[in-house]
């Protein structure tokens, strides 16, 4: 839980004046603490505390040892839950940053009809995962979807009735919904990068693949970074599209582990074994954010302008 | 920097919270909690299920009941057929039931039981004989937990039967199987022909469940099956359940299914849609489905384009093909956690307005089989008759009237059972697989 502290304040010892400041800053994060307590640290404890309990999400909660915790470690659908999590994690990243990256790139530039296209990019991320998952499981079906409909061959695949196409499948469509969201925050953080830099590196005779590679990409940095975390993290909680578009299958092809979680909380009734997968969930998500961080370089201070 | 633990673990939690949230979702509408609502006079609450044709059946009912007794009243709220099922559990494991819980019976009613969250109807019945023998006999089966009787019937008879499209039939020019050898050797022909043999909504499961529930059935009995339910040590590993298991796998091989079917799901209709645009050849589906195809499907069901049998036999199996697989009916229950008051209007809407004689009219106008006694003589009337005397012969002419396999067992034997159906029709496990992974939480 040390992840809860609040960020650290460079500052050693402020001055009479200041302190009186920093601590109306403290006061008002109070009823943001008091929300987080309530609604992820309490929840977390109870997810934790079930995790020790039998219960069929009915009857009386019994105290049950490790029992939850001995029957989701040797079952073999965990580890494969956490490969296809992995997989999809793994494959929706690298799909996602180089695309959002040169998209973003693109997207800084400040010709008029660049912004057009900005909005247009943009909405994906507007409708909601559950109606795109509907769309997409329409479109690509093999009798009546797109394919059949245009007679197009190529398009008349068992998109997501065939373990391989629907990892593919999803993959494609959760970084079609994201990638706006990504190219968003790569449009701001290259309007950041100092001109001056391109100035200096054009009069030395630099190209624009050379810049993009020498200057551009080395200043995002800790951009791509940020943008990776919440990629990665956010990939850990993929449950409405996946379970819309394929409910975890062909088999269990695509059944991450928040979905194996739900199936074994509300379809199978075991609420115990759930929250111990809940509990593995949680502490996968926080090893992977410390991982990232450490890759990051970790330093607070360090400026993304320094050099400049 | 912590931010980025911050989010890390916010959005961990998330996933934690998105467990323990739903457990404390009650019911939405004011003073539809049974137990924890504190007691709104003899006012009684009922959940059950939305969409045509049943809906609008049902509350039919709920109004008669309410016009003829002011002053106990039934509040009714309606939900999808599958958010119902995760909301139902929920609310009743928080003590928020609605005081008529609307079911499945089975291994669904025997957890209800188990936690002590139903009443036990067998004293009123015994009191109410009238109410009782006027229903199918078969009807109780599925309410009746170790003797006890937990839930009133309800509603209609439901078989599983084999639908064909008799235009690809005669198009294709082949007559309908008569046993497990026919059908085999019919889906080469439709392949040739450019139809798929059979239409089926794999990504529901349950789906693909049928297809065995009748191959165990035909091939060894219902003592197969049984075996499994009553905890048999090893029962999944019966050579006829293995037969059953291969003989599903065969046709899956020769593309007996039609392509892409495991990612078909049975709530879109997508599967019946097949049959009545001539897609596909058969289907094996509750009867449920013909209200939907004469709704959907244009003139193919009034046109009598539509055919339908019982499952044929297997050529050597030991089954009697009269034998039947479904939804014996639909079960009634009262939240132990309810008034007195509120038990006693639950009661009193059993015997005076469940099954009315309105109400059976209604269900037999929307070409459904209720599972009262002597129903058969009102359904020369129906413009679905042949239909319906089909059903009906079907239902009062069967052996055993088995209850599908995910109502049968409990939850956490369903869930199994239905994750290791869909892995046997991905071919990604053997039938031996299948049997010695289903042995392993036999009797759960």
């Amino acid at each position: 839980m040390t992840t809860l502290a609040p960020p650290a304040l460079p500052e050693t010892r402020p001055t009479a004046s200041r302190g009186g400041r920093s601590g109306s800053v403290a006061w008002m994060a109070l009823p943001a603490l008091l929300i987080f307590f309530a609604f992820a640290v309490l929840p977390l404890v109870g997810v934790l505390l079930l995790s020790f309990t039998s219960w069929d999400g009915i009857g009386v909660i019994k105290p049950a040892g490790f029992d939850s915790w001995r029957a989701v470690l040797s079952d073999p659908g965990l580890p494969h839950a956490l490969w296809v999590t992995f997989k999809i994690m793994a494959l929706s990243w690298a799909f996602q940053t180089p695309l959002s990256l040169l998209l973003g790139v693109f997207l800084a530039g400040h010709q008029r009809y660049r912004e057009l296209l900005a909005v247009l990019f943009f909405i994906p991320l507007l409708l909601s995962s559950a109606a795109i998952a509907i769309t997409y499981k329409a479109l690509l079906d093999p009798n009546f979807g797109l394919g059949a409909g245009l007679h197009l061959p190529l398009l008349t695949q068992d998109w997501l009735g065939e373990a391989k196409l629907a990892v593919g499948v999803v993959v494609f469509v959760v970084s079609w919904q994201y990638i706006p969201f990504h190219t968003l925050i790569y449009q701001g953080a290259v309007r950041q990068i100092p001109r001056s830099m391109y100035e200096a590196a054009q009069l030395d005779g630099a190209g624009r693949v050379r810049m993009f590679f020498r200057i551009t990409l080395p200043q995002l940095k800790y951009t791509i970074i940020t943008s990776s975390t919440l990629m990665v993290v956010g990939s850990l909680v993929f449950f409405d599209l996946i379970f819309v578009l394929t409910e975890g299958g062909p088999g269990d092809a695509t059944r991450v582990l928040a979905l194996l979680m739900y199936k074994q909380g509300f379809q199978a009734n075991l609420m115990g074994p759930a929250s111990a997968i809940a509990v593995i969930l949680v502490l996968v998500g926080l090893a992977l954010a410390l991982l990232l961080r450490r890759i990051g370089g970790g330093s607070s201070s360090s400026s993304q302008l320094e050099g400049a | 920097m912590s931010r980025r633990n911050f989010l890390g673990l916010a959005a961990g939690t998330a996933a934690g919270l998105a467990l323990a949230g739903c457990g404390s979702s009650g019911p939405s509408s004011p003073g539809g909690g049974g137990g924890g609502g504190g007691g709104g006079g003899s006012g009684a609450s009922y959940w059950f299920l939305s969409g045509p044709p049943g809906e609008q059946i049902r509350q039919a009912s709920v109004d008669r009941f309410n016009k003829d007794n002011p002053e106990a009243q039934i509040k009714a709220t309606t939900f999808q057929n599958d958010a119902y099922k995760t909301k139902i559990k929920t609310a009743i494991g928080a003590g928020q039931a609605p005081t008529i819980i609307w079911g499945w019976g089975g291994g669904g009613l025997r957890s209800y039981v188990q936690a002590g969250q139903v009443e036990d109807l067998t004293p009123w019945f015994e009191q109410n004989a009238a109410v009782k023998d006027r229903l199918f006999p078969s009807s109780f089966g599925a309410a009746t937990i170790d003797g006890k009787i937990y839930a009133m019937p309800a509603e209609t008879v439901q078989p599983i039967v084999l639908y064909w499209n008799k235009k690809v039939f005669d198009k294709v020019g082949v007559q309908p199987p008569q046993s497990w050898g026919d059908l085999m050797s019919l889906v080469p022909k439709f392949n040739d022909a450019g139809v798929a043999p059979i239409s089926l909504g794999g990504q529901s499961r349950w789906t693909n469940m049928m297809w065995l529930e009748f191959l165990f059935d035909r091939i060894g009995g219902p003592e197969v099956f049984q075996a499994v339910f009553d905890g048999e040590k090893g029962a999944w590993s019966n050579p006829a359940a293995i037969e059953g298991l291969t003989k599903a796998q065969e046709l899956i091989k020769a593309n007996g299914f039609v392509k892409g079917f495991s990612s078909i799901t049975a709530d879109s209709n997508a599967d019946q849609a097949l049959l009545y645009t001539g897609k596909a050849a058969m289907m094996l589906h509750g009867t449920w489905t013909y209200g939907s195809m004469s709704q959907d499907g244009g003139d193919f069901v009034s046109g009598g384009n539509l055919g339908y049998m019982n499952f044929p036999g297997v050529d050597g199996g030991k089954g009697d093909p009269t034998d039947t697989v479904g939804n014996p009916g639909q079960y009634y229950s009262i939240s132990s956690k309810a008034t007195d008051a509120e038990k006693e209007t639950a009661k009193k809407f059993f015997s005076t307005a469940v099954l009315s004689d309105a109400e059976v009219k209604e269900w037999i106008d929307a070409g459904a089989v209720p599972i009262v006694k002597g129903a058969d003589s009102q359904l020369g009337s129906s413009k679905d008759a042949d239909f319906l005397k089909f059903v009906y012969g079907i239902a009062s002419g069967a052996k055993v009237f088995a209850q599908s396999w995910d109502q049968a067992l409990s939850p956490t034997a369903a869930e199994k059972l239905l994750d290791n159906i869909a892995k046997l029709f991905q071919l990604s496990i053997t039938p031996q697989q299948f049997a010695n992974n289903m042995n392993q939480v036999i009797g759960q």
